[in-house]
């Protein structure tokens, strides 16, 4: 019996934290490592008495989200708690948006395998985070750290639009470099700052209702969430094929055994008991308030990139890579703000300074900030190779010597004596003597043979250190050897 | 609608309250009680209200992000049942 | 002359101002006076003595140094032990806070310091302020200084007990569903219930976020006044106080009503409702009218549905205030907590809370469950926006409604324990002013035949306190109840 084509049907649910200063309802730092319980107040400790008072930059962060996302901000949403015990939950519930959020009916486009699709974003809204349960191995049960209790969360639902695990991979990948350009969200996987769980769930091929959906957490990197999903359409596939009923429930990836295991459903089904949030009026948020943020919102990757085309001449590909990072882009465009040639500087990014990044790992930052040389640096050494002041090598070779410092290129070129030669009168003495060293060679080339044309080459520019200008090298021996 | 006794158990649940045999019998009890004295409500027509919605007017501005508050004192924790260092020790977690 | 103890709290301050008196005497009477009578009334959870004293005589050098002195220079007031005092222990009248001291000052006590109160002490009440009599309490119930067999109404019982006792000059009180103003009818002061949005919640325990507000309770309408003066306004700590600036309270004296339309809700006469409550009311609705107001009747009609949504919105907002209470950061947690975090909540929760709390919480938690919620909670909400239109229609053609507080007086202790329902209904003519938001006044205006003290309800338009103090005062001279102690 042959299996009945089935097809994967995929939503995420992503929880970015803001990058606002302070947390969402109260006046508390909203970094990340501080010593336990220090980022802390009544507030977000959840004392008898306290209230909720809305961040406005965390609401404008969020407009920034919608917009870019194209979606519709309403004018009037509610702030809704989510009542449910845990340790880490310090009220007994989480002040969140239910009925009324605040972003609804965008859609994010992802490129995979050279096709665009569409994935439409249910909606977008506002949430306070938790604090954390950390484990002591030397001490029974929990601990608890509310330093991120009340950080500000966007938690993003997108319709179940994805098909395969390389497009949640693709989608996740634009949602956070969209954040990211953005300037809202550094999302760091890792540290817990942008999170992502699936709702995955299988049917016919052609079939338009949808199969019974399991939700998988534990996910902490966009390889971890890819190989969760493949993993989890296997075993529902299997499941169907064997004739196995599919259980709504919630699985946890296990990265190390690479599978998703059911965690054991409690006795009794949550019941949130959403209701709307006294303590806090609607968020009202008026014409003019959206047309603010979206006069100052920042370029997003994709205008980036066709920007990078158009008025800088980056071929496609270029202007693709160099626009995957903020950081990356940013620093390409420093560069050419400090005069180097779009093309050269683009070329040089790519080539030299990524391999030492990626070598080096320093992609692993969230924001690049250790560049091998800065944009400016590297923008001299362009200058100065497209000046014929030094040659392409010599300038790969300043590389590390400019590496944490701030010194200008000229200067230390200038310093060093590494300044092509490309006075003639002192390269013809160079070139009469490789000349008369290489006899042999001399006469193949003028039987015809022009290969050995850059042998000689090579012997000059050895004897001259390196420095002479290798084009002006060429000319004088071909002068020379026609005579 | 007349409360049972496992509706007093589920919301006993929900809410956390280990209750007693006795005090799930007075439980059910008195909220059958209340509720059925509450059914006049069921009977007022509603459809076309609208939830009030107090204070729409005079709202005062949304707070700005600064961070303000100072690293938590200790006083601030020292009335926690069970503290490891600055961190609030509960029972094991069973999910 | 008038003892010190019995001087109204205006004066009490001004003569501290001006050198008449200490505030160390002010705080030394007090304290005697509690000495001599609390032990009767159980009006107090915390006395801080210590502090009152270091606070008077702080004031004290400030006022011998010349330096200006607030409007409540060196008087000693109670607070609502479900309003936090930094340093100072506040339980909520719950066995589950009994040791939390909380390192903040609510809003409205950094404001009373700032106008040179002195925080006297802790007041009692019904545990998190759940109940109409105050025998929920978490310690011990509160009695009426009027008749220790009775009770002081509630849940600012302790509030209510300990101003009519002379314990204090003033007291804050919450009022949920009328927690200010059936105490003070009960006991024979004013109360005043301010609009929601008025006074801050900041550092309010809460019981229903949407219902709950900050009130005060005195000896005088003028003292209620100046009080209420010194706590309302916006505060940037809570996103429901309005940014409306705060009027001047002047009750001003000697003045008539002429031009003054009174409303006699129809409604508000209700079944069941105590011959000499209904004779006091009428009584000063008489008065009033001579004084130039003029009296009309008016219709509330869905006022017989506001017991239950009351009820309905303030416990489930209460099952989720109250789910706080976990004893992970504060709190009591039981010794025996199990063996896991799910029996550690739901055992100390069982042992912290009284059993009308439980009572709420269930209801509340019922009240939002999935099946449910629309039938009760959202049912409830729709209602009370009923309710608030009634008062609207109300108010187009009147400025102020008068009623009584209560169906009847001060009733004896356990009289209505056994039966929930009964003490919810002791809510019946107080809680629709809480569904829509109203400002209130009470005021004493007369005594039944046991001598029980009967209260004035007076209700206004939205930020109109100062048309209900106006009245009040009006009131007030013309009764002779100014200044009416119980003979203790």
């Amino acid at each position: 019996m042959s299996r009945p084509a089935v097809e994967p049907v995929i939503g995420l649910e992503v929880h970015a934290e803001l990058l606002t200063a302070s947390k969402i309802f109260c006046a508390c730092s909203a970094a990340f490592g501080a010593e336990p319980n220090t980022n802390v107040c009544p507030v977000c400790l959840g004392m008898p008495g306290v209230l909720p008072v809305l961040n406005r930059r965390a609401v404008e962060f969020a407009i920034r989200a919608g917009l870019a996302t194209g979606c519709t901000i309403a004018p009037r949403s509610v702030f809704a708690r989510k009542n449910y015990f845990y340790p880490d939950l310090p009220k007994g519930y989480q002040i969140s948006q239910y009925e009324l959020p605040l972003c609804t009916g965008g859609a994010i486009e992802i490129v995979v395998d050279g096709t665009t699709r569409r994935i439409g974003l249910t909606r977008i809204h506002m949430e306070e985070d938790t604090g954390k349960n950390t484990h002591d191995a030397a001490v029974a049960g929990s601990l608890v750290d509310f330093n991120r209790s009340g950080v500000p969360l966007l938690e993003i639902v997108s319709e179940p639009d994805i098909r395969s695990p390389e497009e949640a991979g693709a989608y996740l990948r634009t949602l956070r470099s969209i954040l990211q350009f953005l300037e809202i969200c550094d999302g760091n996987m890792e540290e817990g700052s942008f999170r992502c769980d699936a709702n995955v769930s299988v049917r016919p091929v052609g079939s338009s209702t949808l199969g019974t959906k399991v939700e998988i957490k534990n996910m902490n990197s966009f390889r971890a969430v890819e190989r969760a999903i493949a993993y989890e359409i296997r075993r529902q596939e299997r499941a169907l094929a064997d004739g196995e009923p599919i259980v709504q429930e919630t699985r946890l990836w296990d990265a190390d055994r690479e599978e998703t295991r059911s965690m054991r459903s409690k006795e009794y089904a949550h019941d949130y008991r959403y209701f709307p949030e006294p303590d806090l009026p609607p968020l009202v948020v008026d014409a003019a308030w959206v047309a603010d943020i979206r006069a100052r919102m920042p370029e997003l990757p994709a205008e980036r990139r066709a920007r990078f085309e158009r008025s800088l001449g980056l071929s496609a590909y270029d202007a693709d890579v160099l626009t995957q990072r903020k950081d990356v882009a940013d620093y390409f465009e420093a560069g050419v703000a400090a005069g180097a040639p779009p093309k050269d500087m683009a070329n040089w990014t790519l080539t030299e300074v990524l391999r030492i990044v990626r070598e080096e790992k320093l992609d692993h930052a969230l924001v690049i900030r250790d560049w091998p040389v800065s944009a400016a640096q590297l923008a001299g050494l362009i200058r100065l190779v497209a000046d014929g002041t030094i040659n392409r090598n010599t300038a790969k070779a300043l590389l590390p010597k400019l590496r944490g410092t701030s010194q200008d290129p000229a200067a230390l070129v200038a310093a060093e004596g590494l300044g092509q030669v490309s006075d003639r009168g002192a390269l013809e003495a160079v070139v009469a003597d490789v000349i008369a060293r290489c006899p042999e060679q001399v006469a193949q080339f003028k039987a015809g043979k022009e290969k050995v044309l850059g042998f000689l080459v090579g012997q000059v520019m050895k004897a001259s250190g390196g420095k002479a200008a290798p084009q002006v090298v060429q000319e004088l021996l071909r002068t020379k050897l026609a005579e | 609608m007349p409360i049972t006794r496992d509706d007093v158990r589920r919301s006993a649940l929900l809410a956390r309250l280990s209750l007693t045999p006795a005090e799930e019998e007075r439980f059910t009890a008195d909220l059958s009680h209340i509720l059925d004295a509450f059914t006049t409500l069921q009977a007022l027509p509603t459809e076309d209200v609208e939830v009030m919605r107090p204070l729409d007017s005079e709202l005062a501005p949304l707070r700005d992000d600064v961070v303000t508050n100072p690293p938590a004192a200790d006083a601030l924790l020292a009335g926690a049942p069970d503290l490891h260092g600055r961190l609030f020790h509960v029972p094991k977690i069973i999910e | 002359m008038t003892p010190l103890i019995d001087s109204t709290l205006q004066a009490a301050a001004a003569g501290v101002r001006s050198g008449a008196h200490s505030a160390r005497e002010l705080v030394d009477a007090a304290l005697a006076r509690i000495d001599a009578v609390d032990a009767r009334l159980g009006a107090m959870l915390t006395v801080d003595a210590e502090g009152a004293r270091a606070a008077a005589d702080a004031i004290d050098r400030r006022q011998a140094a010349g330096e200006p002195l607030g409007p409540l220079a060196g008087v000693p007031i109670g607070v609502k032990d479900n309003i936090c005092t930094r340093g100072l222990r506040t339980t909520a009248a719950s066995r589950l806070l009994e040791r939390f001291v909380p390192a903040y000052d609510a809003t409205v006590v950094a404001r009373l310091r700032a106008a040179d109160a002195v925080v006297l002490g802790k007041t009692n009440l019904d545990e998190f302020g759940m109940g109409s009599s105050n025998e929920n309490s978490g310690f011990h119930p509160t009695r009426n200084p009027w008749d220790t067999s009775r009770v002081p109404g509630g849940s600012s019982g302790g509030s209510g007990a300990a101003v009519a006792a002379g314990e204090c000059w003033g007291a804050l009180g919450t009022d949920t569903g009328g927690s200010i103003r059936l105490p003070a009818s009960f006991c024979g002061v004013v109360g005043v219930k301010p609009t929601y949005g008025r006074v801050s919640r900041f550092g309010v325990i809460a019981y229903a976020s949407s219902l709950d507000q900050v009130g005060v309770l005195a000896r005088t309408v003028d003292d209620a006044a100046l009080l209420l003066a010194c706590i309302a306004g916006h505060d940037p700590l809570d996103a429901t106080t309005s940014t409306r600036p705060v009027p001047a309270y002047v009750p001003g004296h000697g003045a008539d009503l002429r031009g003054l339309r009174l409303g006699l809700p129809r409604e508000y006469f209700v079944d069941g409702m105590q011959a000499e409550v209904d004779t006091a009311v009428r009584r000063a609705v008489a008065e009033l009218e001579h004084l130039g107001a003029r009296v009309q009747s008016v219709s509330l009609p869905h006022t017989p549905y506001a017991i239950a949504t009351y009820y309905l919105v303030a416990t489930a907002e209460a099952s989720s205030n109250l789910a706080r209470y976990d004893g992970v950061r504060y709190g009591e947690r039981v010794a025996d907590a199990g063996d896991g975090v799910l029996e550690m909540y739901q055992r100390s929760r069982a042992a912290g809370f009284g059993p009308e709390v439980k009572r709420r919480i269930m209801l509340g938690t019922y009240a939002l469950s999935a099946g449910y919620y629309d039938a009760y909670y959202l049912k409830a909400q729709r209602a009370r926006a009923l309710i608030a239109r009634d008062f609207e229609a109300a108010f187009a053609a009147c400025d102020a409604l008068v009623t009584a507080v209560a169906p009847t007086t001060a009733f004896p202790l356990g009289a209505r324990t056994a039966d929930p329902l009964t003490m919810y209904l002791s809510d019946v003519l107080t809680t629709s002013v809480n569904l829509a938001g109203l400002p209130a006044v009470v005021v004493p205006c007369g005594f039944d035949n046991a001598g029980l003290p009967i209260g004035l309800q007076l209700i206004g338009r939205r930020f109109d306190e100062a048309t209900l103090l106006r009245i009040a005062a009006v009131h007030e001279a013309a009764s002779g109840m100014r200044g009416r102690r119980p003979p203790l």
